[in-house]
């Protein structure tokens, strides 16, 4: 399955095998508690099978689920555990850079969503990011995003599967086949059960789980070293001042080991990456979606920005204290790579009990991240592909069954594209590398279509297909066959971000100003400034209490945000 | 995939509108199940962290030197073990205390359908 475009990188890096010595201690203690979730998951999928009788009960929750459960799911879905083992990555090999990924590259980008953005969602009625484009383009808009959609959904999926399989084997000591059947079948039996409902439910339970292992991990890591002084002391020594500082050595033209300049930061990161991700992916949207009304739908993200402001420290923090206790962390000579962090301080701190939970937490973050894809996948490809180009107007319970068969096959598949992510030592630059190839050029075709009416029919389509051939063409050949020279993974990911969202709106502009605009009274509710007719719902009970309303929760969300960046901003 | 050719002829582009999708989305609305059927998370979350957290606690209360010498002198496991005790009780006790609400009677869903 490995393509020859991607594999190059594969010499530059040893596999993304963890260390031989990462063994777990792991007890019958530890895999109690892990059975015990398993169980609960299934159990999940069983009881919620019954509010499965329509389409959108299996692929929306019926539009009905109050917004803290959408909210939480939300920020699950992006609570991975390749995010999780990535950015602790991130921290070990670039430092405190990685706040960035959370208060500038996802804070304002979720509350544009919720704020901005819902409103034509949810307003709309769309049952998915791709149909929103039929309706504001036309079928090749729409057929092109739901086919790129559903390539990347099964992609990243495939990555967390095959993650999960290497973290395992090394960990517990499972052989891969093992993990990725076990892991395959849970996600398959929850997902084809009960549906979106099941997905979401299980994203709940698994934040908590989650936060119950990465809070021991931290606060551990931390005492360790010395607390956060000790931390900041040590990092200084051995990385130089710039490792625990958010900016230092940003300026343009100076040497940092991100290979990023604030420019490229704020631009590439926080605006265009960011906004792709968070506001047009729909493994993302879906969770808002399926919120009960339109209040609950913009609250969703905005929800979820809260804990992700704050996420950002229980991953950073154990990444700093691994690179801080271990003299040359990620390199050879240490025996540890980045993605070793928060396994090695697992290892070294946890006793059994503790260490299950941990376990569980990674496990049920693998699985999620895997589920998050594969429930957006079947959407897309049941209502966006199947119901409206192949096999068309068949009774709804038609399409339920074809939802369950194709959930099994996009699992079937993940396994398949699972080699894929070998390649790459650093998990994340692999998933960032691939959102910009994908969510940049759909965010730039929303962000044009719903902000200028002019943006004709077919602008949308050539719009995507132009940025996502910059985007490729940056990484792959100007970057990849060092044509241009950026001195990081991710650094050129941002460049890539920022070629393709140029190249998609100059392309837009310019097929615009040749061909005919869509009809006005076809653009209500989906264009800045219009209103669908049948938009306009009565506030449901309770939500007009001001701890609800979504401009005091977001624009909260931003103050606080940048008011985290002010001790990280400024020398010690 | 992207031969110029192909291109429908304009007519053929408004095939499906947002009326399409907003009728279909509404009658698909009013037959759903789930705000009825669906039961509530807080059941679940508040259980398993119960069980945890008592489970957790005990291996606290249990654990020899050599356990918390290995966490930096800290007994992490009942400290872990009591805070994911009262997260379940927290998510038991506001189960109690604010009951799901009924599901709102068919009437109202057939009254939000779009006139246009």
């Amino acid at each position: 399955m490995q393509t020859p475009t991607i594999s190059p990188t594969a010499s530059l890096t040893s596999p993304t095998y963890l260390a031989a010595e990462l063994r777990l201690p792991t007890n019958w203690l530890d895999y109690t508690l892990l059975g015990i979730y398993f169980v609960v998951v299934l159990g999940i999928g069983f009881a919620a099978r019954r509010s499965v009788k329509t389409t959108l009960d299996f692929f929306l929750s019926g539009r009905s689920l109050p917004a803290w459960v959408t909210g939480l799911a939300f920020i699950s879905a992006n609570l991975a555990a390749t995010e999780i083992l990535g950015m602790a990555a991130n921290s070990a090999q670039y430092g405190a850079y990685t706040v960035h990924w959370y208060w500038i590259g996802a804070i304002p980008a979720m509350v544009f969503l919720g704020l901005v953005m819902m409103p034509f969602y949810y307003g709309s009625k769309v049952r998915s990011v791709p149909e929103f484009l039929l309706l504001r383009f036309d079928r090749w808009a729409h057929l092109l995003s739901s086919v790129l959609f559903a390539f990347a959904a099964i992609l990243i999926a495939g990555v967390n599967l095959y993650a999960l399989a290497i973290v395992v084997e090394a960990l517990l000591g499972w052989p891969q086949w093992v993990a990725i059947v076990v892991a395959g079948f849970f996600v398959l039996a929850y997902i084809t059960l009960g549906g979106l409902s099941s997905a979401i439910y299980n994203e709940v339970l698994q934040f908590f789980v989650i936060l119950a292992a990465l809070i021991p991990i931290t606060i551990l890591a931390l005492k360790k070293v010395g607390g956060w002084d000790g931390l900041t002391d040590k990092l200084t020594q051995s990385h130089g001042d710039n490792f625990v500082t958010a900016w230092g050595g940003t300026g343009i033209g100076e040497a940092n080991p991100l290979g990023a300049n604030w420019l490229t930061i704020v631009l590439g990161l926080g605006f265009v990456l960011s906004f792709g991700y968070w506001t047009t992916n729909f493994a993302e949207v879906q969770r808002a979606l399926s919120a009960k009304n339109l209040s609950a739908a913009q609250r969703t993200p905005l929800i979820a920005a809260f804990p992700k402001i704050f996420i950002v420290f229980l991953v950073m923090i154990p990444g700093l204290a691994a690179a801080a206790l271990v003299p040359g962390f990620g390199t050879e000579k240490s025996g540890y790579q980045y993605n070793d962090a928060i396994p090695y301080l697992m290892e070294g701190l946890l006793p059994n009990g503790v260490l299950g939970i941990a376990v569980t937490g990674l496990l049920a973050a693998f699985m999620a991240g895997m589920a998050a894809n594969v429930s957006s996948f079947n959407t897309v490809f049941t209502t966006d592909i199947w119901a409206k180009y192949v096999v068309k107007d068949r009774e709804d319970s038609y399409y339920v069954r074809f939802g369950r068969l194709i959930t099994a096959i996009g699992v079937m598949a993940s396994i398949g594209t699972a080699f894929l992510a070998s390649s790459f030592s650093n998990i994340m630059s692999y998933l960032q590398t691939l959102f910009s190839f994908f969510n940049v050029p759909m965010f730039v075709v929303f962000i044009v279509g719903m902000f200028w009416k002019r943006a004709s029919m077919k602008s949308g389509f050539w719009g995507l297909l132009a940025g996502t051939t910059a985007a490729m063409l940056n990484y792959f050949v100007l970057y990849k066959q060092d044509i241009i020279s950026i001195p990081s993974d991710q650094g050129a990911n941002f460049v890539s971000a920022i070629a393709g969202f140029v190249a998609g709106a100059v392309v837009m502009v310019a097929v615009s100003l040749f061909t005919s605009p869509k009809p006005a009274d076809e653009l209500q509710g989906l264009v800045y400034g219009t209103r669908s007719p049948g938009m306009a719902e009565p506030p449901a009970e309770g939500d007009d209490a001001w701890y609800r309303r979504p401009a005091l929760l977001g624009w909260g969300a931003v103050v606080l945000a940048a008011a985290c960046y002010i001790p990280f901003s400024f020398s010690f | 995939m992207s031969d110029n050719s192909e291109h429908p002829t304009p007519a053929e582009h408004s095939g499906y509108s947002e009326k399409d999708v907003q009728r279909e989305v509404t009658e698909l609305q009013e037959k759903s199940t789930t705000a009825a059927r669906l039961f509530d998370i807080r059941r679940i979350i508040g259980g398993l962290f119960v069980l945890y957290g008592v489970i957790v606690t005990i291996a606290g209360l249990t654990d020899d030197d050599a356990a918390i010498d290995k966490a930096e002198g800290v007994n992490i496991n009942l400290w872990t073990g009591l805070g994911m005790l009262l997260l379940g009780i927290f998510f038991l006790a506001w189960l109690k205390l604010r009951p799901t609400a009924p599901p709102p009677p068919v009437v109202e869903a057939g009254e939000e359908q779009p006139k246009g």
